[in-house]
């Protein structure tokens, strides 16, 4: 995933399929490991696992983003829904039925998918933008039935308390203890996504994205295919739903409005469409580009202006300057932080004989 | 692709750098508020304003030497009202060692509930969040300190009593609200309410964003024919449904609006005070500027040679910051005080907290009495009327219906 040769240079197609495309890859893999199980829970502090947290839930949401809209090249902004559906089905089995983590866990993904290949129906007849409208509306409608039905929201509050998930008698509430338990999930999420798009039914996304009548003349079964797609990717975030509810330690309706959906959209778009790699990248910027801002403005801020001033002025220029990099970073790479990446392995490739 | 590069590596030494100059020491003597704000989100009109206000108390508070020997210091993290940057800022805070959070925004408080308890450090979510979490007992570290949406509406009925005449039975009252979580709350207590004086109830919702309630209103005034209308309303919404009650000709002074649809920016948004003649305004924190720590804050402005800061003028909000500053104050000066000066923990200022009594502020800060059992503080409002072009107080400080409250406390508790 990470190491690629700049040439062509493959005779075979398990060659080109292979999930290590090079024998150092084995090693780099594990290396991640090591370094994200064993040297960063130990190495920095609760907050900063905290912001890890973060991103490890944006990262399992943004891969089942990236499956839909850039593998199969339906446009959805109905994610922040699904994320929702999930949340509220796994909170309703936590507290109905006392049922343990995975089973809630599962039953969330589940859900999800069932509601997302519903609301994926219209994508057999329309796309693009006009289907970026038909989810939409999925979005709307099932964040009004949250709201309205108190069989699912738990009450007007619209909010259900999850006790934190336990393994055998541990408690998992520390941040430390969630971190393990998140990166487990987007370890999953991510060998999950990289096996799916290499398989026949990533090849048929695909196939659908580049040109669905192409796609249906090979024959490939448009509406099963677009479906699944819908489900997958509403099973990533249902689980996603799931895991933020477990991190909150509560399920609330407010917490998966549309602006959820259109900043995983986002994640996407800067990551990178139709890439793994991407929507990891995507969802570290998304996450923590505010974040380095503001610290970066508290820092800097200081020296220019007087306090007052400049805790007005962060708050402001940082959506500002938020804009600014993602247009930026759009400007210098549309294809997105994965091609830039890639662009800077080629160089070091053939370095030092750029050009 | 160098020019790339070199974008890319200066990023990242840029970022790298930045976080290790972040890490500030903590001066002994020292104590941490972590300070949520919303100045750029949904309700930035309500942060521009209460923001400045908390920070001007902070400031004030420092500049007569601290709380008990120690300095404050309000950490403030704007998160624009959205849930992952109010967990991250949250955790910031605990980094720095903060002994208590103003959280800020429903979800957001929703979402620290847990947090907060497993940390032992309380947070405030005066006029938001859940109406449950009154209960003391079981969200030990929650404090509305404010009246809650429940306490608030049982005041409004009881405003529409006696507006009405003392009787509300054969009555008819109509409650607009934004459709949401918030909105929705105070419906049942409402409709105990509306049991026991023999009142009409009818609620009209309002979609978000709220812009939109021609038909509401026109509902409300001429086909309903309402004698009283409680308004739930956030944001621009507010201002709407003034314009549009006027616009039909309903009389404002049969209006309540709760506190959030009660601030001078939403008297302005409707169009003046002219215009909104009448309407009636409830409040968790006293409005206008004649209360003594406001001459103070002028003047210590003044010594610096400074003007008073133009937030000031917008004197719901801003005093709404003075109040919950204040009140944050005002509990770890408890908590120091039991420590006889030693430095308080979270667990302390939460019992803090919970001696809060009679601290007025000279009549900015209702009466409240925070008990371990009743962390609303007994449910204080006042009631403020548009009128002569300014707000002016309709009401003392009152509160109403609390059994009915109560029972809805001890109902949720049980769940």
């Amino acid at each position: 995933m990470i190491h690629r040769e700049c040439g062509v240079l493959k005779t075979t197609y398990e060659a080109d399929m292979a999930l290590y495309p090079l024998p150092i890859a084995k090693y780099t893999v594990g290396a991640l490991l090591v370094l994200f199980f064993g040297v960063v829970p130990l190495a920095l502090d609760d907050y900063y696992l905290s912001i890890l947290n973060l991103v490890a839930i944006a990262i399992v949401g943004a891969l089942g983003l990236n499956i839909l809209v850039g593998y199969t090249g339906q446009v959805s902004i109905g994610h922040g829904a699904f994320m929702s559906v999930g949340a509220y089905t796994a909170a309703n089995f936590a507290t109905r039925l006392d049922a343990p983590w995975p089973v809630n866990l599962l039953a969330g993904g589940l859900m999800a998918a069932a509601v997302g290949a519903v609301v994926g129906i219209p994508s057999l007849r329309i796309k693009g933008l006009y289907l970026a409208i038909a989810t939409l509306a999925g979005q709307l409608i099932i964040e009004w039935t949250i709201n309205h039905v108190t069989f699912i929201s738990g009450g007007v509050q619209a909010s259900i308390e999850v006790a934190r998930p336990r393994i055998g008698s541990y408690v998992l509430s520390s941040h430390r203890s969630m971190y393990f338990f998140l990166l487990t999930f987007v370890v999953i999420a991510i060998v999950g996504t990289l096996n799916l798009v290499r398989s026949r039914i990533g090849r048929a996304f695909v196939a659908i994205r580049d040109r669905d009548i192409a796609a249906e003349i090979i024959g490939i079964n448009i509406f099963r295919y677009k479906l699944l797609a819908f489900a997958i990717s509403s099973f990533y975030a249902g689980v996603a739903g799931v895991l933020y509810t477990y991190f909150l330690g509560i399920a609330n309706y407010e917490q998966f409005q549309i602006v959820v959906s259109i900043d995983y959209l986002a994640m996407i778009i800067i990551g990178g469409l139709g890439s793994v790699l991407g929507s990891i990248f995507g969802a570290i910027f998304i996450t923590l580009l505010p974040i380095v801002i503001r610290i970066a403005m508290e820092t800097f801020g200081g020296m220019l202006f007087e306090q007052q001033t400049v805790l007005n002025l962060i708050a402001n220029l940082r959506l500002m300057l938020f804009g600014v990099l993602i247009i930026v970073f759009l400007i210098v790479e549309p294809e997105g932080l994965n091609r830039l990446w890639r662009n800077i392995r080629s160089y070091f490739r053939v370095w030092p004989f750029a050009y | 692709m160098k020019r790339t590069l070199a974008i890319v590596t200066a990023l990242v030494l840029a970022a790298g750098s930045l976080l290790a100059g972040s890490v500030h020491a903590q001066s002994k003597g020292e104590l941490v508020i972590g300070m949520q704000c919303d100045r750029t989100g949904a309700t930035q009109i309500v942060g521009v304003a209460l923001c400045p206000g908390i920070h001007d108390y902070i400031a004030l508070v420092n500049s007569k030497g601290g709380v008990e020997g120690y300095r404050i210091k309000a950490l403030e993290v704007d998160h624009e009202y959205k849930v992952p940057p109010a967990v991250e800022s949250y955790e910031r805070h605990k980094k720095e060692g903060a002994v208590s959070i103003m959280v800020y925004g429903t979800p957001q408080i929703y979402a620290l509930t847990a947090k907060l308890t497993e940390d032992r450090i309380p947070g405030t979510s005066p006029g938001f969040g859940s109406a449950a979490a009154a209960d003391g007992v079981k969200y030990p570290y929650i404090f509305p300190v404010a009246a809650t949406y429940w306490s608030q509406a049982a005041a409004a009925v009881d405003l529409a009593k006696k507006q009405l005449g003392g009787a509300l039975k054969g009555k008819k009252i109509a409650y607009i609200f934004f459709d949401n979580p918030a909105g929705r709350e105070p419906i049942q207590v409402l409709e105990d309410i509306a049991e026991r004086e023999g009142f009409q109830l009818r609620t009209f919702a309002v979609p978000p964003p709220g812009v939109e309630m021609g038909a509401q209103v026109l509902d409300i005034a001429q086909r309903f024919r309402a004698d009283f209308v409680i308004s739930h309303l956030f944001g621009a919404a507010p201002s709407v449904s003034i314009k549009e009650l006027k616009r039909v000709g309903y009389p404002l002074r049969k209006v309540v609006g709760l506190v959030w649809a009660s601030a001078e920016d939403n008297i302005n948004g409707a169009g003046g005070f002219q215009v909104a003649d009448g309407y009636f305004a409830m409040q968790f924190a006293g409005v206008g500027q004649d209360y003594p720590v406001l001459t103070e804050i002028k003047e210590m402005y003044k010594k610096q040679g400074k003007e008073p800061p133009k937030e000031m003028n917008s004197t719901v909000f801003y005093n709404r910051g003075v109040l919950i500053a204040a009140l944050h104050v005002e509990a770890i000066r408890n908590a120091i005080k039991d420590k006889k000066g030693a430095r308080p923990t979270g667990a302390d200022v939460k019992n803090g907290f919970e001696k809060i009594s009679n601290f007025t502020l000279g009549g900015l800060v209702p009466p409240l009495k925070i008990t371990p059992q009743d962390h609303e503080g007994g449910g204080l409002v006042q009631i403020w009327q548009v009128k002569n072009g300014k707000f002016e107080k309709a009401t003392e400080w009152f509160a109403a219906y609390q059994d009915i409250v109560a029972k809805h406390t001890r109902d949720h508790g049980k769940k």
